[in-house]
């Protein structure tokens, strides 16, 4: 691995979070009614709420407020929740990892099943598992996952016929079978569009591959059609794939947030939403940071596989 | 026009897009009953042969909803994506013509607002300006900005160098006349294919947005906030869910379908 194209892209990331703080700062303060207002309520005297605002320090200038905001995301201080009563590290934490194990497992689905459906599809190209294959890809990237979880939960969860949860959560680590019984449903529903979308990336990826000089050599050269595909054609089509993942991270992210809130999966899409509807600064600031950085943290990583795969984008 | 009829997915997007605007049109005028009549003996039925599509928890009937909502969905589609396909185009085309300081200043901005996944990003917008469609259609115009102009952008950089830009500039055009009469016409075409692909996601996200209740309102037709109120007697009557989630499909796929012919009739080398 190339040292200074590491940093180099390091120093993108950083460039970019400090932007996204700004943004994110910017935001929350634009959103009319502050903390003070938001913790006494709407009928709080004038004198009451100046004396709680110069308590909580919002009356400085607004600069001071974002550098003592960033200061504090530095050190892991996120502030205290406004309607729970508790740290926002503390709340965000638990939600974060709930999250992380319903995407996770989603990306993991999704990668093992779309990736050798758009082969496939590249493959025997013209025949009717394209054909299907293709089908299904443009009802699955036309489906929004409220109506596909919505139809998933007509189908499997009705009160007559309960073949899978409606939602909650069970902790994985007390008992794995059951957290996998709730995670059927959402993962289904997340995995429906992704899938979609990248089985049908990774087929055009691959008939690119398919129709070039060196794959036309190698068939020439009278390779076996399996050699051809399996030492030509596959990995030369890994990097876009990777680079199309990393793409839908950023969808991923956002499709939880829907997700989680049908499915009562106590995550951070779920507890952005009551957060949004609440009106609680701090916890929305630090969800949409984390958010963020996850989204930024897998674009780098798939940009250093990629360049790992393909030499030609380190030197560029 | 005729190499998109060319292929099979161009003929399917162009019959879904027809049946779409036609609701889109002429919806209000040809449904059977008022979206908002209570036929409270006939409530939460299915199809039926006096209401084909069923009916609601109030016994309000589902066609006459589904074709009062339409117009509003496709102009909610519509409005945004060339709201936020003008803006984020003319951001683009300043940052690729001007080039240098300029230009990096913008792309990192750019890049800084694209680092949020864009339903949260919309979701943030919505909230500060309050629910609702028209601060919806904002919303989501908005988080298409910087994503459009990154595309207006690449599209004038590639073809900035062409020769006969070159040329314009040899004969010594001002530089107005070189963007408007030489690149823009050039630069077009991906944008509007990614534009015709981006009503689509306009569509679905503005449908969530109304499903999370910060889009369109009640009564309001709108396909999102149908499928959200139908969700409470989706076990009882399955079709008030099911009817506009086929509706907003069939619309998505359209567009997407559409979309993606353009793409093809534009750029002959990528039809495979």
């Amino acid at each position: 691995m190339n040292l200074s194209y590491l940093i180099h892209r390091l120093g993108a990331v950083l460039v970019v979070m400090a932007i996204v703080t700004v943004a994110v700062f910017a935001i929350t303060n634009v959103l009319p009614g502050n903390a003070a207002l938001m913790i006494l309520g709407e009928n709080a005297t004038a004198e009451n709420l100046a004396a709680l605002e110069r308590q909580l320090g919002l009356d400085r200038p607004l600069v001071v407020q974002y550098f003592d905001w960033v200061g504090g995301v530095i050190r892991g201080d996120f502030g205290m929740s406004l309607r729970l009563g508790l740290p926002v590290s503390q709340v965000v934490g638990s939600a974060f990892i709930n999250s992380m194990w319903l995407a996770g497992i989603a990306l993991a689905a999704v990668t093992i099943i779309s990736i050798p459906l758009g082969a496939v599809a590249a493959i025997k190209r013209g025949t009717i598992y394209d054909t299907l294959i293709g089908l299904f890809s443009y009802v699955g990237t036309a489906l929004p996952e409220f109506v596909t979880a919505t139809l998933l939960l007509v189908l499997f969860a009705s009160p007559a016929n309960t073949i899978f949860p409606a939602g909650g959560f069970v902790d994985p680590t007390e008992d794995f079978l059951g957290f996998l019984d709730h995670a059927v449903l959402p993962v289904a529903t997340l995995g429906l569009v992704l899938m979609a979308h990248i089985s049908r990336q990774v087929r055009s990826e691959m008939s690119e591959v398919l129709s070039s000089d060196y794959v036309r050599a190698a068939r020439l050269k009278g390779l076996s059609e399996r050699r051809v595909i399996w030492r030509h054609t596959l990995p030369n089509s890994l990097a876009p794939a990777v680079a199309v993942i990393s793409l839908d991270i950023g969808y991923l992210l956002g499709g939880i947030i829907v997700v989680e809130e049908i499915f009562a999966w106590p995550g951070l899409g779920r507890l952005l939403i009551y957060a949004l509807q609440n009106r609680d600064l701090p916890v929305i600031q630090a969800i949409t940071l984390v958010l963020a950085v996850v989204y930024a943290l897998s674009n780098l990583i798939s940009d250093l596989v990629i360049a790992k795969l393909d030499p030609r984008v380190r030197y560029a | 026009m005729r190499k998109i009829l060319s292929s099979p997915n161009g003929v399917a997007g162009v019959i879904l897009l027809a049946i779409v605007m036609i609701a889109a049109l002429l919806g209000p005028w040809i449904a059977p009953y008022d979206p908002q009549l209570f036929h409270s003996q006939n409530r939460l039925e299915g199809p039926s042969l006096d209401h084909w599509l069923g009916t609601d928890q109030y016994g309000r009937d589902l066609l006459s909803r589904i074709l009062n909502g339409a117009p509003a969905t496709v102009l909610f589609g519509l409005g945004a994506t060339a709201l936020g396909v003008g803006v984020g185009s003319i951001i683009g085309v300043i940052a690729g013509v001007a080039g240098g300081r300029a230009d990096g200043v913008i792309m990192r901005i750019l890049d800084g607002m694209l680092a949020m996944p864009e339903l949260l990003f919309t979701l943030l917008i919505v909230t500060f300006l309050g629910g609702g469609t028209l601060q919806a259609l904002l919303a989501v115009a908005v988080a298409f900005t910087p994503g459009m102009a990154r595309i207006a952008r690449s599209s004038v950089l590639s073809v900035r160098t062409r020769e006969y830009v070159l040329a314009a500039r040899a004969r010594g055009e001002s530089r107005a006349w070189i963007v408007v009469r030489e690149v823009l016409p050039n630069a077009i075409g991906p944008i509007i294919v990614e534009a015709t692909i981006r009503v689509s996601f306009a569509i679905m996200i503005g449908a969530t947005l109304g499903f999370l209740g910060l889009g369109a309102q009640p009564p309001s037709t709108e396909w999102g906030l149908m499928v959200s109120e139908a969700r409470q007697f989706m076990f009882r009557n399955p079709w008030g869910v099911i009817i506009p989630g086929i509706a907003i499909a069939m619309t998505a796929m359209g567009f997407n379908l559409f979309g993606d012919a353009l793409r093809d009739a534009f750029d002959p080398k990528r039809s495979h």
